[in-house]
C-alpha cells in the first residue's frame, strides 16, 4: 500500500503540477519525498474503517450570501497586474488541447 | 445507438456563484471581475443562496433526491480557470437520481444535477479562430464564476430524435423553474452528447463525447453522424477509441480533438473554503412553494380546455407553453374567449412581441380578445391593439378609441352595404342566387370603403339579411 | 519599544503623537533592517499618512481606536492594497495587492500604523524563514540563529523593537514557534475566529492569522481587533470578537490543566525543564495539574504533512503566469506555466506541491490523503476526550531554542520535526498560545505552550498571563 516513491512517479507528478525538474532534482526529490512517505507509514498502516473525515471542525453549515450585487474591480486595476494583455483581455501563448 | 446527454446551464442569478460580481451576458471584457472570481491570492468563495435555490428547483422538477452536499475541487491547469481548479460537486451532489418523462411517452433517467462554477472565455488569435493553429489566446473572465448546474442523464436515449425531445423538454423545464433562459446561442445552455453503438442485447459499446453542439438541430445531426461513424468503423473491423470529438456544423462531421498526453487526474478533494449545504425541510418547502407547473403539466392543462383540437392547434399549444403564454390563454378561455382564437393570438401576436411581454397584462389580453370576439374589433384591429399594448402598455379600450377603431354603427354599416350593392348589381344578383363566394367580394368592398373598420361578421349578417 | 497598550493610551490621551511613535519605529527599522532582513517592504509614505490621520482624529477629539498610533508589522502573505505582497516568493515579486485583507482593514480602522511587510518562509512553508526567496531573517536575540518560521519576520520585527505588534499566520506552528524562538507571545486562534480573507492561502483548513507581541495583554488587544465574523470568509465563525482583555486577570484558580507527555517528549532538556516549571507555576496559582497521555498526537506530523501539502498543491496552482506575478514566456501556455513555476518557486515549495499532488492522485488518495483526513478526526476526538478531564493542556512549543542557520536544512524531515508539538492544534482547529518561560542554551528564550478547546482564547490568555507573571514580567 504505502510503497516508497519511484522516480517515474515523481516525474509524472511534476508534470501534473507543471514543474520541470532536472535529473539531479528528480533524484533528490524522489529520496526526500520518499522519506516523508516512509514517516507517513504510521498512519497508512492504521485501520480507520468507519472513521469519517471531518468537514468543518465546528460543524458550520449553510453559510451563504444573498444574491446582491457588490462592486467589481476596475478593469484598469485588473489589467495593470497582467503580464501580457491585449484588447482588455489577458494574453497567453497558444493553448494546446481543448479544455476537459 | 446509446446516448447520454450532459447539459450545462447557466443559472439566472443576479450575481455570480461565489462573489457579488454581475452575472450578465455581453459586458466589455474583464469588467465584471473581483478578487474572488479572478482567483487572486487570498480570495475566498462565498456561496450564492439563489444558486442553491435554483439548483433545488431543478432537482424538484426532475424528481431527484435532494440531499446534503459538499463542494469539491476539480484540479487542472487551463488559462480560462483563474484558480486552476474548478469548484464543483463530486460524490455528494445536491441532486442525485431522478427522471424526465418526454412527450413521446418515454422516460429518461437522470443521474445527477449538481452545482459548479463556470470558467472564463478564451478567444484564439491567428489561424482559423479555432484553438488549433492559433498563435495566442485572449482570456475574458467575466464568465468565470457564473453559477452552473450540470445535468447528467442516464444512457437511456436511443435515437437522435429522442435526444432532441429530451433536450427540448429539459430546456422547457429549466425555463419554467426560472433557473435558466435556455439560450443555446448565447451559451447559457450547453449540451455534450455521449454516443456509443451496440447490437441489441449486447453490453454498452465504447462511447465518445461530442462537444460544440450549439443548437438542438446540431445535436440531432451530430448524434446521427457519430452513431453512423462508429457503426461503420465497427462494421469494417475497427474499434471505437474512447475520445472527445468536436462537431463541425459546416462540415456536418465530428473530428478528434487533440488530446493531451497524460490522462486527466483531477485529484478531487473536498473544498476546504466552503462548508456543507444541508437543505432542511423548511428550505425545500420554500423552494417547492415557488415552483410553478412544469411544461408537461401545463400542456395537459391547456389541452384539457380544447375541444377536438386539430394539428395546427396542437402545434400552437406547444408554442404557447414553450413561450410561457399559457396563463394568458387560460385567462382568456376562462373569460369565454374561443380557445382557438386565444391560442392563435398567443402563438402569433404575443410571440412576435415576446421581448416586451411584461407590458401586456393578462387582463388587457383578455379584454382585447373579448372585443374581437364580440365584433367590436376586427381581427386586424385586434392585432394592432395587441401590438400597441406590447410596445407601450396601456388599456385596450383607450387604444381602440385613439386609433378610431369605433364600432361602425349598425346604421352606418347598413347604409354602406346598401350603397355598395347598388354599385355592383351583377355581383349582388349572383350572390342572391346562391353564389356564396361573392360574400367575400362584398366584405372586401365594405372593408375598403370603411378603412377596415367594419366587422366581418356584422357584414355577413347584413348580406344574409338582404339575400 | 513600549507596549501597544501604552502607546495607544499615550496617543489617545495626547501625551504622544502617532507621528512620533511612527518615527521611533521607523528609526529602529532603518537601524537594523539591513542586518536582520526583517522587512521586505517598509511603507514609509503609508506609515506617515496613517500616523497623520490618527493625529488628526485625536486633534478633532474623536476616538482613534484601540490601537491608536501603534506601529504594526504585517506578514507578507497578508494582502494590503497598493502594497507589494510577495508571500516570500519570487513568483509574486512586484505584485501589488489590489485589495485589503479583512484583518488589515480592521487594524487600520483601529488606528494601527502599518509599518511594512515582513519576511517569511516562502508561501509559509518552513520553520526558520530560511526558505524565503529574499534571504533569511536573523534572530534579533542572536543574529547567527534563525527567528523561527514561517512568521520569522513578524517575530523579529517585534523582538527587535521595530514595531510593537505584528500579525503572522499559523498553519502548523508558524506563529507560536517563532514567538518561542524570539521570546514573544504568539497565539494561534480557533479555526474560523479570524477571517482568512486576504491571507494568501497555504493550507486552507489549517491556516489562521494571529498576533505576535511582547506581552500577553498586547496579544489580547490585537486579537480582539482582528477577531470576529467576516461574511467574506465562509469558514468564519458566526459570532463577533470575544472579550479578551477584560479576562486577563481571571487567573487559573480551580482550573484543571493537563501536562501532556506527547507535547514535550523528545525536547531538549532545558525545554522540558521549563515545561515542568511552568506546570509548577500554574499549580502555585491554584490550578490542578493532571498528567495526561494523548498518544494520538504522535500521528499529527504524518497527517499534517499529507493534508497541508495536498491543499497547498491546489492553492498554489493559480500561480501560472497568466494573470499576475512572474511570467516566463514559452511557445505554448502549458510550457509557459511550467517555466514560470519552475523559476518562481523555491525547492521547499516544489517539494510540498509534489508531495501534495502525489497524495491526492488517483490510486494514492485513499492511502495517504484520505487516511490523513481520518486521522484528523481521531485527533479532534482525542482532544475532546482530554478536555472532558481538563480545561487546558500545557507543553512545549518547540523542541529546541533558536537554532543556527543551516542546522536543519540538510534534511526536510529534520525541519518538519520542529512543528511536532504545534501541529495537533492546527489539525483540530483549536486554539493555542506560546508564552516565554525561562531560558536555555546561551540565554535563549524558551516558549511554553498552552492549548485549549475551540473558542477558549480568554482562558488561554489568562493562563498565559499567570505564566508571564511567574516568569518575572509584570
Amino acid at each position: 500500500m504505502a510503497s516508497p516513491l519511484r522516480r517515474e512517479d515523481v516525474a509524472k507528478v511534476a508534470k501534473l503540477a507543471r514543474l520541470t525538474l532536472s535529473e539531479a532534482e528528480l533524484d533528490l526529490f524522489t529520496e526526500q519525498l520518499g522519506q516523508v512517505l516512509e514517516h507517513a507509514k504510521d498512519i497508512a498502516a492504521l485501520n480507520l474503517e468507519g472513521v469519517v473525515a471531518t468537514a468543518h471542525p465546528f460543524g458550520l453549515i449553510n453559510v451563504v450570501r444573498e444574491d446582491v450585487l457588490r462592486p467589481s474591480i476596475s478593469r484598469d486595476a485588473v489589467l495593470a497586474m497582467a503580464p501580457d494583455a491585449e484588447d482588455g483581455r489577458f494574453a497567453v501563448p497558444r493553448i494546446i488541447g481543448e479544455a476537459p | 445507438m446509446v446516448v447520454g446527454l450532459e447539459v450545462h446551464t447557466e443559472l439566472k442569478t443576479t450575481t455570480k456563484m461565489f462573489c457579488g460580481c454581475a452575472n450578465a451576458f455581453g459586458a466589455a471584457p474583464n469588467t465584471q471581475v473581483c478578487p474572488v472570481c479572478l482567483g487572486l491570492p487570498g480570495s475566498l468563495p462565498v456561496l450564492n443562496v439563489r444558486a442553491v435555490d435554483l439548483a433545488m428547483a431543478i432537482g424538484l422538477a426532475l424528481h431527484s433526491t435532494i440531499a446534503s452536499s459538499t463542494f469539491h475541487r476539480k484540479n487542472y491547469f487551463y488559462p480560462d480557470m483563474p484558480k486552476d481548479y474548478q469548484i464543483s460537486q463530486y460524490d455528494l451532489p445536491i441532486n442525485a437520481g431522478g427522471y424526465l418523462d418526454l412527450p413521446d411517452g418515454s422516460r429518461v433517467s437522470i443521474e445527477r444535477a449538481h452545482l459548479e462554477e463556470d470558467t472564463g472565455k478564451s478567444t484564439h488569435l491567428g489561424g482559423s479562430g479555432r484553438i488549433h493553429g492559433a498563435d495566442r489566446s485572449l482570456v475574458d473572465y467575466n464568465r468565470s464564476g457564473v453559477p452552473l448546474v450540470e445535468i447528467v442523464s442516464g444512457p437511456d436515449i436511443r435515437s437522435s430524435a429522442q435526444a432532441h425531445l429530451y433536450a427540448s423538454e429539459l430546456r422547457g423545464i429549466l425555463i419554467a423553474t426560472g433557473a435558466s433562459d435556455g439560450r443555446m446561442e448565447e451559451g447559457s445552455m450547453r449540451i455534450d452528447a455521449n454516443v456509443s453503438v451496440r447490437r441489441v442485447g449486447q453490453p454498452l459499446g465504447t462511447r465518445c463525447e461530442v462537444k460544440n453542439l450549439n443548437s438542438l438541430r446540431s445535436l440531432q445531426r451530430a448524434i446521427d453522424f457519430e452513431a453512423a461513424r462508429q457503426f461503420e468503423l465497427i462494421e469494417s473491423g475497427g474499434t471505437v477509441r474512447q475520445e472527445t470529438r468536436h462537431w463541425d456544423e459546416n462540415l456536418g462531421a465530428t473530428s478528434t480533438m487533440r488530446t493531451k498526453e497524460e490522462a486527466d487526474d483531477y485529484r478531487y478533494f473536498r473544498e476546504p473554503d466552503l462548508v456543507d449545504v444541508v437543505p432542511d425541510g423548511a428550505w425545500l418547502e420554500r423552494v417547492r412553494g415557488t415552483l410553478g407547473a412544469m411544461p408537461a403539466e401545463r400542456r395537459a392543462t391547456l389541452l384539457a380546455r380544447l375541444t377536438s383540437p386539430n394539428a395546427a392547434q396542437l402545434d400552437a399549444l406547444e408554442v404557447v407553453v414553450d413561450l410561457g403564454f399559457d396563463d394568458y390563454v387560460l385567462a382568456a378561455i376562462d373569460a369565454k374567449v374561443d380557445a382557438p382564437l386565444a391560442m392563435a393570438r398567443a402563438a402569433n401576436e404575443l410571440a412576435a412581441g415576446i421581448e416586451n411581454i411584461a407590458n401586456l397584462s393578462r387582463d388587457a389580453f383578455v379584454a382585447t380578445l373579448t372585443m374581437e370576439q364580440s365584433g367590436q374589433l376586427s381581427a386586424t384591429q385586434a392585432k394592432t391593439v395587441l401590438f400597441e399594448l406590447l410596445a407601450h402598455g396601456g388599456e385596450p379600450g383607450d387604444i381602440a378609441k385613439t386609433k378610431g377603431f369605433e364600432q361602425l354603427s349598425t346604421g352606418a354599416l347598413s347604409d354602406t352595404v346598401s350603397e355598395l350593392i347598388a354599385q355592383h348589381p351583377n355581383e349582388w344578383a349572383r350572390y342572391r342566387d346562391g353564389d356564396d363566394k361573392l360574400a367575400q367580394f362584398f366584405i372586401g368592398l365594405v372593408m375598403k370603403f370603411t378603412n377596415g373598420q367594419a366587422n366581418g361578421k356584422a357584414v355577413i349578417a347584413e348580406l344574409q339579411a338582404r339575400r | 519599544m513600549k507596549s501597544a497598550r501604552q502607546i495607544a493610551s499615550d496617543v489617545q490621551s495626547g501625551a504622544r503623537s502617532a507621528e512620533s511613535e511612527m518615527a521611533t519605529s521607523l528609526a529602529a527599522i532603518h537601524a537594523k533592517n539591513e542586518e536582520l532582513n526583517v522587512f521586505l517592504f517598509v511603507d514609509e509614505a503609508g506609515a506617515r499618512e496613517a500616523a497623520r490621520r490618527v493625529d488628526e482624529r485625536i486633534a478633532r477629539g474623536e476616538p482613534a481606536g484601540a490601537l491608536a498610533g501603534v506601529p504594526l508589522a504585517l506578514k507578507d502573505n497578508l494582502c494590503q492594497e497598493g502594497v507589494p505582497t510577495t508571500a516570500g516568493s519570487r513568483i509574486l515579486k512586484g505584485w501589488l495587492a489590489p485589495y485589503n485583507a479583512t484583518v488589515v482593514d480592521r487594524v487600520i480602522a483601529a488606528g494601527a500604523v502599518v509599518m511594512g511587510k515582513t519576511n517569511m518562509d516562502e508561501f509559509a512553508m518552513g520553520s526558520s524563514t530560511e526558505t524565503s526567496a529574499y534571504g533569511p531573517t536573523r534572530n534579533p536575540l542572536d543574529p547567527s540563529r534563525v527567528p523561527g518560521g514561517s512568521s520569522g519576520g513578524s517575530a523579529a520585527a517585534v523582538a527587535a523593537d521595530m514595531t510593537s505588534l505584528a500579525l503572522g499566520s499559523d498553519t502548523g506552528g508558524s506563529i507560536r514557534q517563532p514567538a518561542a524562538l524570539c521570546g514573544l507571545v504568539g497565539l494561534k486562534p480557533t479555526y474560523g475566529l479570524v477571517s482568512r480573507y486576504g491571507l494568501i492561502a497555504f493550507s486552507s483548513s489549517l491556516d489562521q492569522i494571529g498576533p505576535l507581541a511582547k506581552n500577553v495583554a498586547d496579544a489580547a488587544l490585537l486579537l480582539e481587533v482582528i477577531a470576529g465574523h467576516d461574511p467574506l470568509d465562509s469558514t468564519s465563525l458566526p459570532e463577533p470578537a470575544p472579550s479578551l482583555v477584560a479576562h486577563l486577570k481571571d487567573g487559573v484558580a480551580g482550573k484543571r490543566i493537563g501536562l501532556v507527555r506527547e507535547l514535550f517528549e523528545g525536547a531538549e532538556d532545558e525545554v522540558v525543564a521549563s515545561v515542568h516549571r511552568a506546570a509548577e507555576a500554574l499549580r502555585d496559582a491554584g490550578a490542578t495539574i493532571v498528567e495526561l497521555a494523548v498518544p494520538e498526537f504522535r500521528l499529527g506530523l504524518s497527517a499534517y504533512y499529507l493534508i497541508a501539502p495536498a491543499e497547498a498543491s491546489s492553492n498554489l496552482a493559480r500561480y501560472d503566469g497568466v494573470r499576475y506575478g512572474l511570467r516566463v514566456d514559452a511557445q505554448d501556455v502549458a510550457a509557459m506555466n511550467e517555466a514560470t513555476r519552475t523559476l518562481g518557486f523555491g525547492a521547499e515549495v516544489k517539494r510540498r506541491i509534489m508531495l501534495g499532488t502525489y497524495a491526492l492522485s488517483a490510486g494514492y488518495y485513499d492511502a495517504y490523503y484520505g487516511q490523513a483526513l481520518k486521522v484528523r478526526t481521531q485527533m479532534i476526538d482525542a482532544f475532546r476526550r482530554a478536555y472532558q478531564q481538563v480545561d487546558l493542556l500545557v507543553g512545549a512549543t518547540t523542541p529546541t531554542v533558536a537554532f543556527k542557520f543551516g542546522a536543519k536544512t540538510a534534511n526536510p524531515m529534520a525541519m518538519y520535526l520542529s512543528d511536532v508539538y504545534t501541529i495537533p492544534t492546527n489539525l483540530a482547529g483549536d486554539a493555542a498560545i506560546s508564552v516565554p518561560f525561562g531560558t536555555g542554551e546561551c540565554d535563549l528564550p524558551i516558549g511554553v505552550q498552552l492549548l485549549g478547546p475551540g473558542r477558549s482564547e480568554a482562558q488561554l490568555l489568562a493562563a498565559a498571563r499567570v505564566l508571564e507573571l511567574a516568569d518575572g514580567r509584570p
